[in-house]
């Protein structure tokens, strides 16, 4: 299984792999927001935990398509849908491998990104932790809908679509435990402990439906 | 006790077309099988069907003798498709020794070296070369090195040979040779003679099939 | 080596690569020494020249500052230039170069970048303002990502060669724009408040440090592109190398 992770790393950072892709449209796409709603450095230190999600969330996205297209492509997925390891467990440790290199220097980047927007320590801090406990349900249930989408020529846009409303209930407490740091009354723990919930619920639910897609999808 | 492929009563839809039916063979330790017929006769459809990537509509397959508790008759297999499920991103022996660990040996066997594979395929010498670099008949026989690395006694083969030249062609041959002779099972698909002694299916497509297994 | 037996009579002739590479080999050296001199002259003035009455001692942070940022658009001219080089002249270096220029000048917008909020922290009590220059820059060190990220999507060098020309010349032609677009976006929001250093008046105290440091910069900057073309050189005859390779395995089967 080690070697499925180790391949799927090397992958992503050769030569046309997603991994620098990921952390640039991240970084564009918080980049242009100041430009939309203005320099106001206090308006950006509200905004910033809330920009820095948005953008983490598209960017996390962004190479999800390929996770099983690539694979169904050349032909891997049907040895790897023939092998005794069971498919979820292959499923698992793809989206591990692809989140290690899409979505960790998504959390590595955002205290850069904090800076930009005039966040505080404590605002960094804690917009990072939740990344860091947040992004991977992302990736766990983006590969149920890249799964759903494998046999369709033109699936990356409907991943997208497809995925994006899953995601609300990990931005809504990402971003709410990432604003409870910073104010006051809001106790941090609560929202964080059901975001680390949701992404151990998706770490189960993602493999299985997109296991079970795949399955299905085989032709 | 050898092991045998036992089909019994096999058929396949593509959509709601029925491609073949009441497809029945056994194949002991040793046989091969090379299915013949026209393009879109069933051939792809029926290996799909064995290599469990495909649901059959009726009709069941099972492997005979082994020693070892399996899930499904598709662990016991290699399948070799049309595609060579090969990453041109990385080196043949990045690819190879990820395929090895990956999928591990069958009980009864084990795969050789990658070095010792890509030597037997007439391509020694080259595997730190990325996957990409070589030619497409060379990348074929790559991928059949996949073949070698990982012990399964069940080889299923779609047109193994189309992208090889003569000589890589009967290199093949001596490969699939040895594996009969090492109590191995071989389906093939294909157009061209195999170049081994081999019962032969000719599938006719639309529900009928005329031979019946020698 | 045995280049060095070639001489170069005309310009055109340094295109061919192996006499660039013969080049490299005698300028390197001394690229790289007279580089090394003049950081250790710019340095040592920039450390004991004194410090401002105004920004004390973090404006010696300008003595790397200014020179960083100025080469951050010298080296997109310079890729510029090659993508000209590229696109109407088929100067084959000319790709090479551009390619080669565009990590260095990624890495030197980085550090404009880095030791402009190092001194804005406690000029400005913030790491980072919107200010109409700052954010330029910002937007050319994402364009210079951008183009590092296409030259590695493609493994063609000769085809990414002129896509990324194209781009580059298309960011060229773009850049006065943002430039406009982003002074007439600040000055909207919010007047200009951040104080400057420099306008007319730079003390000559400042100026000689200043000015060695800009020569030294650019000098580094001379040798790394130098140096990492003919990397790049080497690196496509290795590629060209293994594909050869390739190509007569299994042949005698």
């Amino acid at each position: 299984m080690t070697s499925l992770f180790l391949r799927d790393l090397k992958l992503a950072m050769r030569a046309g792999g997603g991994a620098l892709i990921g952390v640039l449209f991240f970084m564009t796409v918080v980049a242009v927001v100041p430009f939309a709603v203005g320099p106001d450095l206090n308006l950006l230190s509200r905004i910033g935990p809330a920009i820095l999600w948005i953008g983490a969330l598209l960017a996390s996205l962004l190479g999800l398509d390929r996770l099983f297209q690539a694979e169904r492509e050349d032909g891997s997925l049907d040895l790897m849908l023939m092998q005794e390891t069971p498919l979820v467990l292959t499923v698992l440790m793809k989206c591990l491998a692809h989140w290690t290199a899409t979505g960790l220097p998504l959390v590595i980047a955002a205290p850069l990104l904090g800076l930009f927007m005039n966040m505080n320590e404590v605002a960094i801090g804690a917009t990072m932790l939740t990344l860091l406990a947040g992004t991977p349900a992302i990736t766990l249930i983006g590969a149920a809908g890249a799964a759903v989408a494998v046999t369709l020529p033109r699936g990356g846009l409907l991943v997208s679509i497809l995925v994006l409303p899953l995601t609300i209930p990990v931005l809504i407490f990402g971003v709410s435990a990432a604003y409870a740091a910073v104010e006051d009354p809001a106790p941090f723990l609560p929202p964080f402990l059901i975001l680390i919930a949701i992404t151990l619920f998706f770490a189960v639910i993602g493999p299985l439906s997109a296991a079970l897609a795949l399955r299905a999808a085989s032709d | 006790m050898p092991i045998s492929l036992v089909v019994e009563g096999l058929s396949a839809k593509r959509g709601e077309d029925l491609i073949f039916k009441d497809i029945s063979f056994i194949l002991a330790a040793g046989d091969a099988l090379v299915v013949t017929g026209a393009n879109g006769s069933g051939k792809s459809t029926l290996l799909r069907v064995l290599a469990g990537l495909l649901a059959a509509e009726s009709g069941s397959m099972r492997m005979e003798g082994m020693s070892a508790d399996i899930g499904h008759p598709r662990e016991l297999c290699h399948y070799l498709g049309h595609r060579n499920a090969m990453k041109r991103e990385l080196t043949v022996e990045e690819n190879l020794s990820f395929w090895k660990s990956f999928m591990g040996d069958s009980p009864g066997g084990a795969g050789i070296g990658i070095e010792d594979a890509a030597e037997a395929l007439g391509l020694g010498g080259i595997s730190h070369l990325p996957f990409g670099y070589l030619s497409a008949g060379q990348q074929r026989r790559m991928a059949m090195a996949k073949l070698l690395v990982a012990y399964r006694p069940v080889w299923l083969l779609d047109e193994p040979t189309a992208a090889l030249d003569a000589s890589a062609d009967r290199l093949f041959a001596t490969l699939v040779t040895r594996h009969l002779g090492a109590g191995g099972i071989v389906v093939a698909a294909t157009h061209q003679p195999l170049g081994v002694e081999a019962g032969e299916l000719r599938m006719t497509g639309f529900a009928g099939v005329a031979g019946e297994l020698v | 080596m045995s280049e060095n037996s070639l001489t170069i009579r005309k310009f055109s002739d340094l295109a061919n690569p192996t006499r660039f590479l013969g080049l490299a080999a005698r300028v390197l050296p001394w690229l790289i020494g007279l580089t090394a001199v003049l950081f250790a002259i710019g340095l040592y003035l920039s450390f004991t020249t004194e410090g401002d009455y105004q920004q004390g001692e973090t404006v010696r942070i300008m003595y790397v500052h200014v020179p960083a940022a100025w080469l951050s658009m010298m080296c997109y001219t310079v890729m510029a230039v090659s993508a000209l080089g590229t696109l109407v002249w088929r100067h084959p270096l000319a790709d090479v170069s551009a390619r080669a220029a565009a990590p260095i000048g990624a890495c030197f917008t980085f550090l404009a970048l880095v030791t402009g909020s190092l001194w804005g922290k406690p000029m400005w009590g913030t790491w980072w303002v919107w200010d109409a220059r700052l954010t330029s820059v910002f937007v050319l060190f994402l364009m210079y990502l951008g183009l590092i990220a296409l030259n590695r999507a493609m493994d063609d060098p000769g085809k990414a060669a002129k896509v990324s020309a194209i781009l580059i010349l298309v960011g060229f032609v773009n850049i006065p724009i943002i430039k406009f677009s982003v002074e007439w976006w600040n000055t909207l929001h919010q007047p200009a408040s951040v104080l400057r250093l420099g306008g007319s008046a730079i003390d000559p105290e400042f100026l000689r440090p200043l000015l060695v440091m800009a020569v030294a910069f650019t000098l580094l900057f001379f040798t790394l592109h130098i140096a990492a073309m003919r990397n790049e050189i080497w690196r496509r005859r290795v590629t060209a190398m293994r594909r050869q390779a390739a190509r007569a395995a299994g042949r005698e089967v």
